[in-house]
């Protein structure tokens, strides 16, 4: 499989919100406003390309009975270096916004999902790629759920308000809001793949 | 009082799955018979109790004590597989009735974030040792109402014909706003006891 | 190369060795961004003095704490005390923490000599997403529920609907409730303090 197939392949066939529907709760929970699930996405891609290289790297020195144990405490180190770098240079409305969901993606079945189907079976530099393939199929995923709501709910994208407040449907920014956006993205995603 | 407080809260006003968004991959994929539904949330509810307050005491006694608070992420997940490991053996040997009961969901809790979450959570809220059992006893229970009451209506929704698109999971995701959107009724509910109780 | 062997002393070994490493890395990486953090709290403490004293000169002096018990459980406040550049006090920043909607709600709120809120800004929020954002701006000067140049000395803030001069957040009233909670409170402790 070439590179570029490997890459389109996260992007579209395996896409992670709309096809797999793995790590659904930083899917549900950060996407209030556009820049908040692009800042999630980027986040979690970061660490995904790096376990991914790191665990293609050792996975022939790491013995089969405790391979779930070290993958999980490379992953672990990689969202802790994350998250310092994160408190130490990104944007304070960030941090705030993502806050818990930082740590917590150590537990994203993604990235787990990832090294055990694809990085443990394939060489280093295939592996980035999938990283990078994956991370932004998430990233678009996260990005369009967080577009979507903020349209709907605050009447504005990316921060610039597009509509008058007295359109606005705060539902779509609260948590029943986001099962609502999904579900009917999902829904249209379906239909598109059918045709 | 503050303890009651504290468990109607994580059950009704801030429901882990319905409004904190975790334990979110488990509440959509075990949640298609009411049995494993009740089957999971007892598991839960053994494996986050005892892994709260082993995080807990390592956070403070140990993390805290030797200043190496950036290594919480990595011991705590560490912490979590390995009880959950230790809880699956003793399991079989103590009691193979329960173990029927809970051993295949076990293997799940470990990648269920709303562990990891909690035990997270209950530092960052800088909650006493108490404080912090009964919160995580209570998120469990909220965790596992959730749980049942969806699992309840997926089981109905199966006799019930549903568009081409909307079918799989989005019409179980617009089913679970629904949901969300039916505890949000119980949003007042903390103010309006700590009125009652006169705690302001 | 050949994959290692599941043995005990293979297992032991790698498990070791990599939580040796990665301990290690931790305490390189934690060592370098140590100081960017504090000095990024700082700032951000800092700007948000400037913003709600209202004033670019302050000078802030040592903050002092104050632990006082409401409802039955322990609240700190943090009060800055400024003054601008001659010297001259100009009121305090304070500090403080209630509980809202969602969970915490951590507001700084500056005062002048007589108890005038001059400025606000919301410090830590885990209200809905959405609700508490809002806060941020509702209660600002053009904001609907304008509370800057109130003060709490002549009477405490409320929304309207329960009696006081602010309008609470459209479809919001306990997070507008907790915060104007909030603001009375750092008054509170300002004033006791003084």
């Amino acid at each position: 499989m070439s590179n570029l197939k490997i890459l389109l392949n996260g992007l579209i066939k395996e896409n992670p919100t709309f096809m797999l529907f793995l790590g659904m709760c930083p899917t549900l929970a950060t996407t209030t406003s556009a820049i908040n699930g692009l800042s999630m996405g980027l986040a979690t891609m970061a660490v995904l390309i790096c376990t991914n290289f790191v665990i293609s790297c050792i996975k022939n020195i790491t013995p089969d009975m405790v391979r779930i144990p070290v993958f999980i405490v490379v992953i672990a180190a990689f969202v802790t270096i994350l998250q310092m770098f994160m408190s130490a240079y990104a944007p304070d409305s960030i941090n705030k916004a993502l806050g818990i969901y930082i740590p917590l993606i150590v537990v994203n079945c993604i990235i787990l999902g990832r090294a055990e189907s694809f990085a443990c079976k394939n060489t280093p530099i295939a592996s980035i790629f999938d990283g990078i393939g994956i991370g932004l199929g998430f990233t678009c995923g996260l990005t369009l759920l967080g577009c979507v709501r903020e349209f709907l709910g605050a009447g504005s994208l990316f921060g610039v308000v597009v509509l008058p407040e007295t359109t606005n449907i705060l539902l779509f920014v609260l948590p029943p809001g986001a099962f609502l956006t999904l579900g009917y993205l999902v829904a249209i995603f379906n239909k598109l793949k059918s045709e | 009082m503050e303890y009651l407080l504290i468990f109607i809260s994580a059950i009704f006003v801030n429901n882990i799955v319905l409004s904190q968004f975790l334990g979110i991959c488990p509440f959509l994929g075990v949640s298609k018979k009411i049995d494993t539904a009740i089957g999971m949330g007892g598991a839960l509810a053994f494996v986050l109790t005892l892994a709260t307050i082993i995080t807990w005491l390592v956070q403070k006694y140990v993390l805290d004590a030797l200043g190496i608070g950036y290594l919480q992420t990595v011991s705590f997940i560490l912490i979590i597989a390995a009880l959950v490991q230790m809880v699956e053996i003793i399991l079989k040997k103590v009691s193979p009735a329960l173990y029927q009961a809970l051993g295949i969901f076990l293997p799940l809790i470990t990648t269920n974030c709303c562990v990891l979450g909690v035990a997270i959570l209950v530092i960052q809220k800088d909650y006493n040792l108490m404080e912090s059992i009964v919160y995580a006893f209570s998120t469990a229970l909220g965790f596992a109402l959730a749980l049942v009451l969806f699992a309840g209506i997926r089981e109905q929704q199966e006799l019930v014909k549903i568009p081409k698109g909307m079918q799989g999971m989005s019409i179980v995701l617009i089913t679970a706003s629904l949901l969300a959107l039916s505890f949000m009724g119980f949003s007042g509910l903390e103010s309006g006891l700590r009125t009652l109780f006169g705690l302001g | 190369m050949e994959k290692l062997k599941s043995s005990l002393p293979n297992m032991v070994g790698v498990l070791v060795g990599f939580s040796i490493i990665i301990g290690g890395l931790l305490a390189y990486v934690n060592h370098i961004t140590e100081g960017p953090i504090k000095q990024k709290e700082q700032q951000t403490l800092a700007a948000g003095i400037k913003t709600v004293m209202q004033n670019n000169n302050v000078r802030v002096a040592d903050p002092e704490t104050l632990n006082q018990t409401i409802d039955g459980k322990n609240a700190t406040f943090i009060i800055h005390s400024c003054s601008d550049n001659s010297g001259k006090n100009i009121g305090s920043a304070v500090e403080s923490t209630t509980n809202g909607f969602g969970g915490d709600l951590q507001v700084l709120v500056g005062f002048d000599n007589n108890g005038k809120i001059l400025g606000y800004t919301i410090l830590k929020s885990s209200e809905t997403p959405g609700l508490g954002a809002k806060a941020g701006v509702w209660f600002q000067k053009n904001g609907k529920g304008n509370i800057i140049s109130m003060n709490p000395k002549d009477k405490p803030l409320a929304v309207s609907k329960d009696g006081g001069d602010v309008d609470a957040i459209t479809a919001s009233t306990i997070t507008s409730r907790a915060f104007l909670k909030a603001i009375n409170q750092a008054y509170a402790a300002y004033a006791k303090k003084k």
